[in-house]
């Protein structure tokens, strides 16, 4: 049952979703990855540096709700929700990188 | 209303926001203006007691600059541990009025910082009529905005702690909280990403300038909550509160006050549960796009128990471990009122940590707390994600003001919002002169734009039409009208008698009318600046801390930043200890003089004796063999402070300190105004010497003896030189 359901959420997944998204998915999937090796890094060698381990986990995970927030945007079926162009979504993307990294490079330290 | 009329060449739409921005101007001149009394009455002074501490440290930060505020340890307070200042204090009032100042000296305005100071609440309390205005627009229409912004701009619950001179925190947080709100609401309603991280900065601005953002940190969580829960999840839900929480959550940790707070203290955990689960939500729904309908219930069905077992057991592992901290005392005192006094005096001996009586609500809101209800009433009628807010923030804030007399500051923005709201309803009912055959009343609005509504007579109650007789139109609005009149005059009735007086600076009216100005508090701390080594230590309860060392410029051992309980049950203990424990612990402390406020004479409440069993419990609370609150109750129970007081009581250095040669100003027969008492008879005091004594004897300092030269007790050689 649940390899037929793993099996037939791939085939659909890769048969509705536009080029671009899965761009941005795989985007998500590396800052998911990023953030997941620092939550081990910290779990198995300390949190010593624990501003730097926040601004590093906060920039995966800000990153990621970014891209997660660029993608429903982007996403042609949610267009009727949003009204806007994509570019719009995407200086918003844009500008909210900026100011989560300006935050993260300060809490680096 | 006309159609196409042109007035100055103007359009419908220009005259309306013309006249809108008019109106808007006329309620910042408003505000401001009714924040004034106290600068006209007596002068531009700081008030109170904790702007003293913002005042000096924003002096600090514009003569030494940002980098040596941030690293400021502050030797002369809490004297001999001294305070890392800027670790321990929220920075956005002192670098708002820098900021300020640098301004307008750029633009070669020579202004005083003091006068920056000083007016720097009215100011923002304008800015602050203008956001209740664009939040009334988002959730209603301008009229409800513009109502709401007139409330505010004179309601005397947000006046209370914005006047000239009250240079406090809550002056600019009031703005802050308002402003995070709007853009909050504009940003769940428009889903948008951008305004989702202008909220995180509005909400970064307000962490740097009040403690209560924990406020906002629990308010919108809980509307996200509440919105999951009611079925009502929407993508742009999802991405407003995404954007906020990373963003935000990051910035907040930049104040070193709060620090890494956010990821393990439980008052920051709801936020950080809501965000994985609006995580959880948004996938499971990205999933149920992508699988048919039966697949993703066995999905959901296996994630839900999986998840339900993981969290429970990670919760309770990291709680038995301290991970995540329990609730401070604060918090606690928040839900049982019972709490602070039982087991932290401090916080209960904070006359505006007390629980409201009700006539505070009406003192403070008057007529917009009937109209509260109506508001809420009609936000439930027209539900939107941004009404469910609404009601949410009016009833938790409601809970809080109740159980907090200070907390009254954080309802009423709500409560302006919701009565403009209210009259908005009433006044577009009862003063829509279309006649009601144009009304064609079709459907019910999209009901996810509010803000939208604003020109449309589609959500107008029925009822507008059965109440179109000018009879009826008239005598309500006539009746509106008054109401809101007499609400005006309270107000400023308020304003002018409770909310106007420095407290540094006190006033009272002679039979004839004339005002009498009080200054002894500035005239005491003044003596002491010049008339004292630089530093001497000076002894005080600890509501006079900040004055101490913003005015008299000298190391004190406690203020009012009440960090250090032990500390300050010292300091408790020294004035409830007879004469000569309190002279060695004194000695040993290094003070130099003792500082007692004493308003015996003028009958001022406030003093030191009325408070003295504040000092009392809160030295017992450390020193339980030492100190004991029954000795200090006469046999019949009373706090008697004549011949007929306890032992404990008349050995004590507060009552030795406060009633010393009263009696030569009073004569023998004479009375304590504050308590209604006869004075003791007999005062004696050795060990201190009486230095300044100011004008209304309110404040009384005395020194502390340096140790006898031949080594005798102080009362012996007194004795001898006495001749006897």
């Amino acid at each position: 049952m649940s390899s037929g359901i793993v099996a037939t959420l791939a085939r659909s997944y890769a048969s509705s979703t536009p080029q671009r998204l899965k761009a941005i998915d795989a985007y998500m999937a590396f800052c998911v990855a990023v953030g997941v090796l620092q939550l081990a890094y910290c779990v198995l060698a300390g949190t010593f540096p624990y501003n730097a381990f926040l601004a590093g986990f906060g920039s995966a995970v800000g990153c990621f709700v970014f891209a997660a927030s660029l993608r429903i945007k982007t996403d042609p079926r949610n267009a009727r929700q949003f009204g806007g162009a994509p570019e719009a979504a995407f200086a918003e993307f844009v500008f909210c990188h900026i100011a989560l990294h300006f935050v993260v490079s300060h809490f680096l330290g | 209303m006309g159609g196409s009329s042109k007035v100055l060449g103007l359009t419908a739409a220009d005259q309306a926001s013309l006249l809108r921005l008019a109106i808007l101007g006329l309620i910042s001149v408003v505000a401001i203006g009714s924040r004034l009394y106290s600068v006209i009455r007596f002068e531009s002074v700081i008030h109170e007691f904790d702007p003293w501490f913002n005042y000096r440290t924003t002096q600090y930060l514009v003569k030494n600059g940002f980098d040596k505020f941030w690293n400021w340890f502050d030797e002369t307070a809490w004297y001999p541990l001294g305070r890392v200042v800027g670790g321990t204090l929220y920075p956005g009032i002192m670098v708002t009025s820098a900021a300020i100042y640098n301004a307008l000296h750029l633009v070669n305005v020579p202004v005083d910082i003091r006068n920056v100071c000083v007016f720097l609440a009215p100011v923002f309390s304008a800015l602050t009529a203008v956001a209740t205005y664009q939040l009334g627009k988002e959730v209603k229409s301008a009229t409800a905005g513009l109502l709401a912004a007139a409330f505010i701009g004179i309601a005397p619950g947000y006046i209370s702690r914005s006047v000239a001179g009250s240079y406090d925190n809550e002056g600019i947080a009031i703005f802050l909280l308002v402003l995070t709100f709007f853009l909050w609401l504009r940003a769940v309603r428009l889903g948008s990403a951008l305004y989702g991280a202008l909220t995180a900065t509005a909400y970064f601005y307000m962490v740097s300038a009040w403690g209560g953002y924990v406020f906002i940190i629990n308010l919108i969580p809980l509307h996200v909550f509440a919105l999951l829960a009611m079925g009502r999840y929407s993508n742009r839900l999802y991405v407003a509160y995404s954007t906020f929480y990373a963003l935000g959550t990051l910035a907040s940790m930049q104040i070193p006050f709060v620090g890494f707070q956010p990821t393990f203290t439980s008052e920051h955990m709801a936020a950080l549960g809501t965000f994985g689960l609006i995580q959880l939500v948004a996938f499971a729904q990205f999933l149920r796009g992508l699988m048919p309908a039966r697949h993703f219930q066995v999905v959901v069905r296996g994630a839900l128990v999986g998840l339900f077992a993981a969290g429970a057991g990670a919760l309770v592992v990291l709680t038995m471990r301290g991970v995540i901290a329990p609730w401070t005392g604060r918090f606690y005192s928040l839900w049982d009122t019972g709490y602070a006094k039982i087991h932290i005096p401090i916080i209960a001996s904070v006359s505006e940590h007390q629980p409201t009586p009700w006539t505070n609500f009406f003192f403070d809101l008057n007529l917009l707390m009937v109209l509260l209800p109506a508001g809420i009433y009609f936000s439930f009628r027209e539900l939107t994600d941004n009404h469910v807010f609404l009601i949410l923030y009016s009833l938790f804030a409601a809970y809080f003001a109740s159980v907090m007399v200070r907390l009254i500051l954080t309802l009423t923005p709500i409560v302006c919002v919701m009565a403009g709201i209210a009259m908005a309803n009433a006044l577009e009912a009862y003063l829509d002169f279309r006649s009601s055959s144009n009304n064609d009343g079709g459907g019910s609005g999209d009901a996810a734009q509010p803000a939208d509504t604003q020109n449309s007579s589609s959500t107008e109650p029925s009822g507008a039409k059965r109440m179109h007789g000018w009879l009826g139109r008239t005598v309500v609005v006539v009746n509106l009208m008054y109401f809101l009149w007499m609400f005006q005059f309270h107000c400023s009735w308020i304003t002018s008698s409770a909310y106007s007086s420095p407290s540094v600076v006190l006033a009272s009216r002679g039979p004839d009318g004339s005002q009498h100005i009080i200054d002894d508090f500035r005239e005491a701390y003044y003596w002491l600046r010049k008339n004292t080594r630089a530093d001497a230590r000076v002894l005080s309860w600890w509501d006079y801390g900040y004055q101490l060392a913003g005015m008299a410029d000298r190391p004190t051992l406690v203020d009012n930043n009440t960090w250090n309980n032990t500390h300050i049950a010292t300091v408790g203990k020294i004035m409830a200890s007879d004469e000569n424990t309190a002279y060695e612990l004194a000695r040993r402390h290094d003070v130099d003089y003792v500082l007692v406020v004493f308003g015996a004479m003028l009958g001022y409440s406030g003093d030191d004796i009325n408070k003295f069993l504040w000092m009392i419990r809160i030295a017992q609370g450390v020193y339980p063999d030492d100190v004991s609150e029954q000795a200090f109750f006469t046999a019949g129970g009373e706090y008697a402070i004549d011949d007929s007081a306890s032992a404990a009581m008349r050995a004590s250095l507060m009552h030795k300190l406060s009633y010393y040669r009263f009696n030569e100003v009073m004569g023998q027969h004479g009375f304590d105004r504050v308590r209604r008492q006869q004075l003791p008879t007999k005062v004696e005091l050795s060990n201190f010497a009486e230095a300044y004594t100011t004008e209304n004897w309110m404040v009384r300092i005395y020194k502390v003896k340096e140790l006898d030269n031949l080594g005798r007790r102080h009362r012996a050689a007194m004795a001898f030189d006495g001749g006897s």
